[in-house]
């Protein structure tokens, strides 16, 4: 007996102690990463290296102003594209579609999930860069197709498949009755979906779209394929532009021997952290908010 | 002839039959319960009424419902207009996910009901109901000094038809969901006759309530039949006994048998029915 209960008070200890240490990782992460971009803060201020455009490393200068700029708007850019169009499909899916459609339209869509980024980068290269070039030209802008709209497109089409099947699930878990209850009232099917359906199902729904939104936000590969990493700021969607992570991860042991590069990259890191951790902590203040009122 | 009319009506869910050749009319004015063991078609039958049947896939129906006169599965049927006509009260309340106020109001400004607008067209449609303690010239009074006097006149009046008004007057701007299930349950009610049906259909609306709540609903429906005619489904035999003036009683997707409560209560025919009301099928 006693033993039992030593050994239920032992397994409920080792699990707090699991979550505990998976938690505390954040933190860990946060902390290493701070404690090696020491020197950088040491010798500018925050204030100035976040608002600084320019970025020459062997002269000591690192303004990371363009590149936030441009993870920013790569990824505001393809939550523009996705958002729209992924709501509307997983509406169609989940409400209007048939059952066999449904169902085999999800296996497709967990497969998209499921491609490594990689690939995505190269059919970025191969179809997305040769249009958008194409159209860049046509509307007279000179241009490599290596840019801002290229990967926009590529991150929108690699969150649709986690907006589409999120906000699929939410919807089908909206009960019946909703449904019943509104369309009972004399209403067409899309008055039912927008005032009841969606209304009661805000909250997943927005949470698909932070889910598509940190996704895009941390995006590293595909997009450094096809964006033109070019440290400059974008003046239109045709100019190349160069995102964090793809910064990060293109030079990372690379030029270590510049002094404070290391330390650069490493704000870099902590910055990326920072920005999509506190998106997702205003979201879910959002959310929980929501929540509260109905 | 009466609002409804079921002329041999089929339905199946894939190749299970699910209904069999039902044929009856629904009396106007009265409370009609449709009586039988679970999974008789009870629900079926009162949702292939109001063609909530369509939502679900690989549902096929053959026969004929006419709704004053009107097939409602014929090509020419208007879904909306037939859904309007016949309000619609589920197992479940759902509270839909606004305010009270908006809970009720819903439904006339989605339809454009001029009610909503004009004081004096919804005080003439008031005084075709009674409802208790209502003073509607002295709210007619008040409403004319407010600017949204018409539909918060319309608001009360519903509510108070439905038994609610006095729990919740003080807090028409709190969401929906905070009302207690029993409270909910008349909200919806309130909700259903803001459309202006002509027919209520009641699907074991008291299933999930406390007693109390029940009686409440059950008093309501007394009270509304002179102006509506109402469709109960339920499995409580001795809520059919309260409250219905008509019984149907189903067995197994069939009709069995139908008739003033009084005849099916105390003579029932058919042996089948016999052995339900006895309790040795349930």
């Amino acid at each position: 007996m006693k033993r039992r209960m030593a050994k239920d008070t032992l397994t409920g200890w080792s699990m707090k102690a699991a979550v505990l240490f998976a938690n505390l990782l954040v933190f860990l992460v946060a902390l290493g990463l701070l404690y090696k971009a020491r020197p950088i803060l040491a010798s500018k201020s925050l204030g100035h290296l976040l608002t600084s455009s320019s970025w020459h490393p062997l002269k000591g200068e690192f303004g990371f102003y363009p590149f936030i700029v441009g993870t920013v708007e790569a990824t505001l850019l393809s939550m523009v594209l996705a958002v729209p169009m992924c709501l509307l499909a997983a509406i169609y899916l989940a409400e209007y579609a048939p059952r066999r459609l449904r169902e085999s339209a999800h296996i497709v869509i967990d497969l998209m999930a499921g491609i490594p980024s990689v690939i995505y980068g190269l059919f970025g290269i191969i179809v997305v860069v040769p249009i958008v070039r194409e159209i860049g030209l046509a509307l007279g802008k000179q241009n490599t197709g290596y840019t801002l709209l290229s990967g926009g497109v590529i991150l929108a089409i690699m969150v649709a498949p986690v907006i589409i099947s999120v906000t699929m699930e939410v919807l089908r878990s909206v009960p019946a009755e909703a449904r019943e209850t509104a369309l009972a009232l004399g209403i067409t099917r899309w008055a039912a979906i927008k005032h009841v359906v969606l209304r009661h199902s805000m909250h997943g729904v927005l949470s698909a779209i932070v889910l598509g939104f940190a996704r895009a936000f941390g995006e590293t590969i595909a997009v450094m394929m096809v964006i033109g990493n070019v440290a400059r700021i974008p003046r239109s969607v045709f100019d190349p532009a160069y995102p964090l992570p793809a910064l990060i991860a293109n030079n990372y042991g690379e030029m270590m021997s510049v002094p404070l590069y290391d330390s650069a990259l490493m704000l870099a890191a902590l910055i990326l952290l920072l920005v999509v951790g506190g998106f997702h902590l205003v979201a879910h203040v959002i959310l929980y908010r929501i929540e509260k009122r109905w | 002839m009466p609002h409804i009319s079921i002329q041999n009506l089929n339905v199946f869910y894939g190749k299970q039959p699910a209904l069999r050749d039902i044929t009856v009319d629904i009396p106007d004015h009265k409370i009609t319960a449709i009586i039988g063991p679970s999974g008789c078609g009870k629900t079926t039958l009162l949702k292939s009424l109001n063609r909530l049947t369509d939502l679900y896939d690989e549902v096929g129906t053959n026969g004929q419902v006419l709704i004053d006169g009107d097939d409602i599965n014929g090509p020419k049927a208007n879904v909306l207009e037939l859904r309007k006509k016949l309000g619609y009260l589920s197992q479940r309340p759902f509270p839909l996910p606004m305010s009270i106020y908006d809970n009720i109001t819903f439904g006339p400004r989605i339809h454009r009901m001029k009610r909503l607008k004009s004081l004096s067209r919804l005080g003439d449609f008031i005084r075709l109901h009674q409802v208790e303690n209502f003073d509607l010239e002295q709210a007619l009074e008040e409403g004319a000094r407010k600017k949204k006097g018409a539909s918060d006149l319309l608001v009360e009046f519903y509510l108070r038809l439905a038994g609610l008004w006095d729990e919740v007057k003080d807090r028409l701007g709190a969401p929906a969901s905070r009302l207690s299930i029993g409270q909910q349950q008349r909200l919806a009610l309130a909700r259903t006759l803001a459309v202006e049906p002509e027919i209520i259909l009641a699907d074991e609306p008291t299933s999930a309530l406390d007693p109390l709540s029940a009686t409440l609903i059950e008093r309501q429906f007394q009270a509304l039949k002179q102006n509506y005619s109402i469709i109960i489904v339920t499995h409580i035999l001795r809520q059919a006994r309260r409250i219905a003036d008509y019984v149907l009683f189903m067995y197994l997707g069939e009709l069995v048998e139908y008739g003033p409560a009084e005849e099916i209560f105390h003579a029932p025919k058919d042996p089948r029915t016999k052995a339900y009301l006895s309790g040795e099928i349930s």
